[in-house]
């Protein structure tokens, strides 16, 4: 079933982590496997990383603690092997950790090199964009990761109940176009082309580090943007290309766009209102976070909608 | 503050009915009020069915619903609801007799397999309105979302804006009328009944074709508009089952093709 969330604030930052957290919680009966986060603070010249080492429910052997600690100093070396400057490195778990720092090179050399340590995984790389994800309700998940006072202009959320591939924080939306700055994508549906397109995009060079669909959408769309396509116009291209039943949520930089399919089979609320967007699975998540009594209407099928922070 | 409630309104199964309403006496007999912020779904459920069927109240105002699933379900009763706000998903499911009257939008599935009685919305509709309708007037003023009325059995669905696509997929029997636009597949794979648009059919699914218009056509256009004060568009076309999938075998491949 799965459930998705957007918001986003048009006249400046609010407090997207505390909505964000609300919206998803009250959908937990949606999907209560894990919950995750695609959070846009303020720009800064700095890249902000984020990285997990391993998953929270796998076989803690013995030195499990030891080795991570390694791998955590793995990380950091490599950074400054291969030429960034660390600002800040901190870790909300012994698995997962945030990372600051200045680099000007290209992106997917470092991604790679920071995966090539093992059970490392790049969860979000960009100048604004971070994805927090683990397994539990959204509240949980917020409070492990000190998300209630995280401020910025838009995000998207997404708890899940898994039905194509395993309950681990790999499986857990949302997605961040690896290696593309900034672009993440959250997915309620099934794509059935998947590995038609896994392959494809495989060939183009990109790693996929998951075995869930959804993984696919983010990676297919930031491809599009980089080939010189809109978001918009690489997201009606989506429409006709991916099989299958779907409502999604793409972030970038500075826009929220949402698509739903041609059979308009998984749900979608919208409220809209000159100072915010908001958009999810339910009402109830609509409500959770705005005080006074609003208008909602569903979009259609086919419909392709971008906004702008 | 932690959000420990489920909108579904499960895993509750000893809850009671909260007892929060007031009742006066009205003009048709009593009359309640009560507001559903602070409740479950469950709970208001049962403060409704505890005031419809143990103290036999005629009218009930429910406030602030707050877009809960699955809010007064199952009613089997002739009384007269009142919603104030938007119901989430399910709303008014399974009822039999009652006329309710919500004063916001509705999710999807709303209405799905009542009975009889009536069902208002003043403003948007969800996917699935009147899903398995078996009689009664389902009447949404805002526009509705995909597959309106699938699988209806009779009963009318009463559009004032917008339908989206496959409005009348698999109609059985009953009425439907869109008095704006509807989107693609208009009645596909219907067996009978009828749909009256207004505004433009994107296109028309498998085996629906359009009819001509008769008297009893106009009169029920306009009595059913005229109880509900919708305006009626300038003018309407009428879409009825082909016939063509009553009856097809193996001899028939062409017809085969057209539902494969």
């Amino acid at each position: 079933m799965c459930g998705i969330a957007g918001i986003i604030h048009r006249d400046g930052p609010g407090d997207i982590g505390a909505e964000m957290t609300r919206m998803l919680q009250s959908m937990k009966h949606r999907g209560p496997d894990s919950s995750g986060f695609a959070l846009y603070g303020p720009p800064s010249d700095l890249l902000v990383m984020r990285i997990k080492l391993a998953d929270p429910n796998e076989a803690r052997g013995f030195g499990w603690s030891e080795r991570l600690e390694r791998h955590r100093n793995e990380v950091e070396h490599r950074l400054a092997k291969i030429g960034a400057m660390v600002d800040v490195m901190h870790g909300d778990q012994e698995y997962a950790y945030r990372v600051t720092f200045r680099y000007s090179g290209e992106l997917k050399p470092l991604a790679d090199y920071m995966e090539d340590v093992p059970g490392c995984e790049v969860l979000s790389l960009g100048h604004s964009l971070e994805i927090v994800k683990d397994l539990n309700d959204a509240e949980s998940v917020a409070e492990q990761y000190r998300l209630s006072g995280f401020t910025g202009t838009h995000a998207i959320g997404h708890v899940r109940m898994a039905t194509e591939s395993d309950v681990d924080i790999s499986g857990a939306h949302p997605y961040w176009a690896y290696p593309f700055s900034d672009i993440a994508v959250v997915h309620n549906g099934q794509l059935t082309n998947y590995h038609m397109w896994r392959r494809r995009l495989e060939r183009l060079g990109h790693r996929f580090q998951s075995e869930c669909d959804s993984e696919i959408i983010a990676v297919y769309l930031a491809q599009k943007m980089d080939d010189g396509l809109s978001l918009e116009t690489a997201m009606k291209q989506s429409l006709d290309e991916l099989d299958g039943v779907f409502t999604y949520l793409v972030v970038t930089e500075d826009s929220l766009g949402v698509a739903k399919d041609e059979m308009a089979a998984k749900p979608l609320v919208l409220y809209e209102s000159p100072e915010l967007v908001a958009l999810a699975s339910e009402e109830v998540a609509i409500r959770a976070v705005i005080g006074h009594e609003i208008d909602t209407y569903d979009p259609y099928e086919r419909e392709v909608l971008v906004w702008q922070r | 503050m932690r959000i420990s409630y489920d909108a579904r309104g499960l895993a509750e199964p000893v809850a009671q009915a909260p007892r929060v309403a007031t009742v006066e006496s009205g003009e048709n007999g009593l009359v309640a009020v009560f507001d559903a912020a602070e409740l479950t779904t469950r709970q208001i459920n049962l403060e409704l069915r505890r005031l419809v069927y143990d103290e036999g109240v005629a009218e009930v105002t429910i406030r602030n619903p707050g877009a809960k699933h699955s809010l007064a379900v199952g009613i089997l009763a002739r009384c007269r609801i009142t919603i104030e706000g938007s119901l989430g998903y399910f709303g008014c499911g399974l009822i039999d007799g009652p006329e309710i009257h919500i004063t916001g939008r509705v999710g999807w599935s709303v209405a799905e397999n009542m009975m009889s009685g009536v069902v208002v919305i003043d403003k948007n509709s969800g996917s699935l309105t009147g899903a398995a309708l078996r009689g009664g007037d389902v009447v949404v003023r805002g526009d509705v979302g995909a597959r309106s009325g699938i699988d209806q059995k009779g009963g009318t669905i009463l559009v004032g804006g917008n339908a989206g696509m496959m409005t009348g997929f698999m109609l059985q029997r009953g009425r439907q009328v869109i008095c704006g636009n509807v989107g693609g597949g208009l009645g596909d794979s219907m067996y009978d009944g009828a749909i009256y648009v207004g505004g433009k059919v994107t296109s028309l699914g498998v085996d629906c074709v359009e009819a001509e218009l008769d008297a009893s056509d106009d009169e029920f256009l306009a009595r059913k508009l005229g109880i509900y004060g919708i305006e009626a568009p300038a003018s309407w076309r009428k879409f009825v089952c082909g016939r063509k999938l009553w009856n097809y075998d193996n001899l028939e491949p062409a017809e085969r093709k057209l539902v494969l």
